[in-house]
């Protein structure tokens, strides 16, 4: 699902947040991407989805070679990878409902379509109730299953999560890793970058642990 | 692997589909953007506002000179001549030359005024009724008035020649060189009314661009969410474009309005003093054609800002 093939990552001014890093996700795995602030972890998440460029070496996703991806093409690479940010980058102006269509309004679905989905999505995560709310009126682990909800909405086959667990309590930090791994079961390759070393070791899952840009270890299970 | 299948199939929606989705977009967010637009309806007063002044002011000047025009239209857009006539002509030797002259091919109308007639208007119009009654005589001359079909110069002073052989007439004077000056004037006045338009236009835009600036610096987050989840430029784009839009759109109604009230306010004036030289002239507005094309400039130029703005600033926002 993901390849990465000697991936090097320059900033301007000179440091190097990734260096000839080697990995692959298949098909269907599920992965955490650990490492301390600063390690590389959303450089590397960022390369994914196209927010940056490798200054060296291949990136492919799902197949796709991403350097040979053109800007107008971004769009379409980003409709195929379902995101969980840390800090859930809701819409706080729009409803529930209307954040988690996002995706689906974006791809152009019809309303129909779109209202089928979102419900799905919602009553996956456990906010079926919560759909007309608005995001404020939601708790943090709420407004991250919301952040969820939308990330899977399109199903995607691919989930990256940056962070998910970083401002909730261990309890609705497993609620939430459960949840992973039920899209997990599915079929949905899925990569998690966090640093809650405990919840990893929990989930039993392989783990790419990155120091200073460079992946030290590729655990298998 | 069911979970992927099932993307893989679900993500190729029907072309049709897509165009209807599409189409459902356009018309939430033309409603949705309309909506916020009410929803703060001081700011968006004040851009309507300002917009509508800057299409108001050109469009009130563009009306009153199109009335101008009309005016010395119904005057003879086409050069007039008075024929005066000899004194010992009688009424009707001269309505029969009238007449006979009315018929030339180069003559669209002959209108005859006989000297009678003539001093009973100038008795009833120019105040020196008492004066001319004391005059034992008639001083004026008959007068034909003729238009010619052509108002070509040459042709012109063809007939002129003409006529100051003919036995019957005794001056001829043509009403040629003031419509001149005033078409020439209007003709400057039109360019300078433009140029005008088009500063102010310009102006417009660039008020739209600044507005819409400031709508997607307030939205930055929204458009980096958007573009996180797959939204396409055209996606991102399409709000501020409907913005610009019901900006134009709105500033242009204000427009209507203000010309409307100048022009009501304008038309009492306006009509008594026509009245003191002519008895049937009223203002007239931009009609149907001018008020669609008003509404129409006010949209266009809106959209057009918005197009600067966004091609100009949407491209910096990158999500981080």
């Amino acid at each position: 699902m993901i390849r990465f093939d000697e991936v090097s990552k320059r900033y301007e001014g000179g440091s190097e947040a990734l260096s000839r890093v080697s990995f692959e996700l298949a098909d269907g795995e599920m992965a955490f991407l650990t490492g301390h602030s600063g390690a590389g972890k959303s450089t590397l998440m960022k390369l994914i989805i196209l927010m940056e460029r490798a200054s060296q070496g291949q990136v492919f996703v799902g197949g796709t070679n991403l350097n040979r991806v053109s800007g107008r093409q971004i769009p379409q690479v980003r409709r195929n990878i379902g995101v969980v940010f840390q800090n859930h980058q809701l819409l706080f102006d729009r409803s529930v409902y209307d954040n988690v269509a996002l995706p689906l309004t974006i791809a152009g679905y019809s309303p129909r379509e779109v209202g089928r989905r979102v419900r799905a999505a919602l009553s996956k995560v456990g906010l079926s109730d919560k759909e007309k709310k608005f995001p404020q009126s939601l708790s943090g682990g709420e407004q991250q299953r919301v952040g969820i909800a939308r990330a899977v909405v399109n199903k995607p086959p691919l989930l990256l999560a940056d962070e998910p667990t970083g401002n909730l309590d261990p309890e609705l930090s497993q609620e939430i890793m459960n949840l992973f791994s039920q899209f997990n079961q599915v079929g949905v390759s899925l990569m998690i970058a966090t640093h809650d070393l405990d919840l990893v070791k929990r989930m039993g899952k392989r783990e790419l642990m990155l120091r200073q840009g460079r992946l030290v270890s590729v655990e298998a299970r | 692997m069911s979970g992927r299948s099932q993307g893989a199939t679900t993500s190729v929606t029907r072309r049709s589909d897509k165009l209807n989705a599409w189409a459902a977009h356009h018309r939430r967010v033309s409603i949705e953007t309309l909506q916020q637009l009410i929803a703060n309806p001081f700011s968006s007063a004040m851009t309507w506002l300002v917009i509508g002044i800057a299409l108001g002011l050109p469009a009130i000047l563009f009306v009153v000179l199109q009335n101008v025009a009309d005016i010395s239209g119904d005057w003879g857009g086409k050069p007039r001549m008075s024929l005066y006539l000899n004194p010992e002509v009688t009424v009707k030797a001269a309505r029969n030359f009238s007449g006979e002259i009315e018929r030339r091919a180069d003559v669209a109308t002959s209108v005859f005024i006989s000297s009678d007639d003539a001093l009973r208007e100038f008795q009833n119009r120019s105040g020196f009724g008492e004066v001319l009654s004391t005059l034992d005589r008639n001083p004026l001359p008959h007068v034909i008035e003729v238009i010619p079909v052509s108002p070509d110069p040459m042709e012109l002073s063809s007939l002129v020649t003409t006529w100051e052989e003919h036995e019957l007439i005794e001056r001829v004077s043509v009403d040629l060189n003031w419509l001149e000056r005033l078409f020439a004037l209007l003709v400057f006045a039109e360019r300078l009314v433009t140029a005008l338009a088009s500063v102010l236009a310009l102006g417009v835009m660039l008020v739209m661009g600044n507005t819409i600036r400031l709508a997607i610096e307030n939205r930055r987050q929204e458009i980096e969410i958007v573009k996180l989840v797959g939204g396409t430029d055209a996606f991102v784009r399409r709000p501020f474009l409907y913005l610009g839009f019901w900006y134009g759109l709105g500033g242009a109604v204000v427009a209507l309005l203000l010309l409307w009230l100048s022009l009501f306010l304008l038309s009492a004036p306006v009509e008594q003093l026509a009245q003191s030289y002519r008895d049937d002239f009223a203002l007239h507005g931009p009609g149907f054609g001018g008020g669609l094309l008003i509404l129409l400039t006010g949209a266009a130029l809106g959209t057009l800002g918005a197009i600067l703005a966004v091609s100009r600033h949407l491209s910096d926002i990158e999500p981080q």
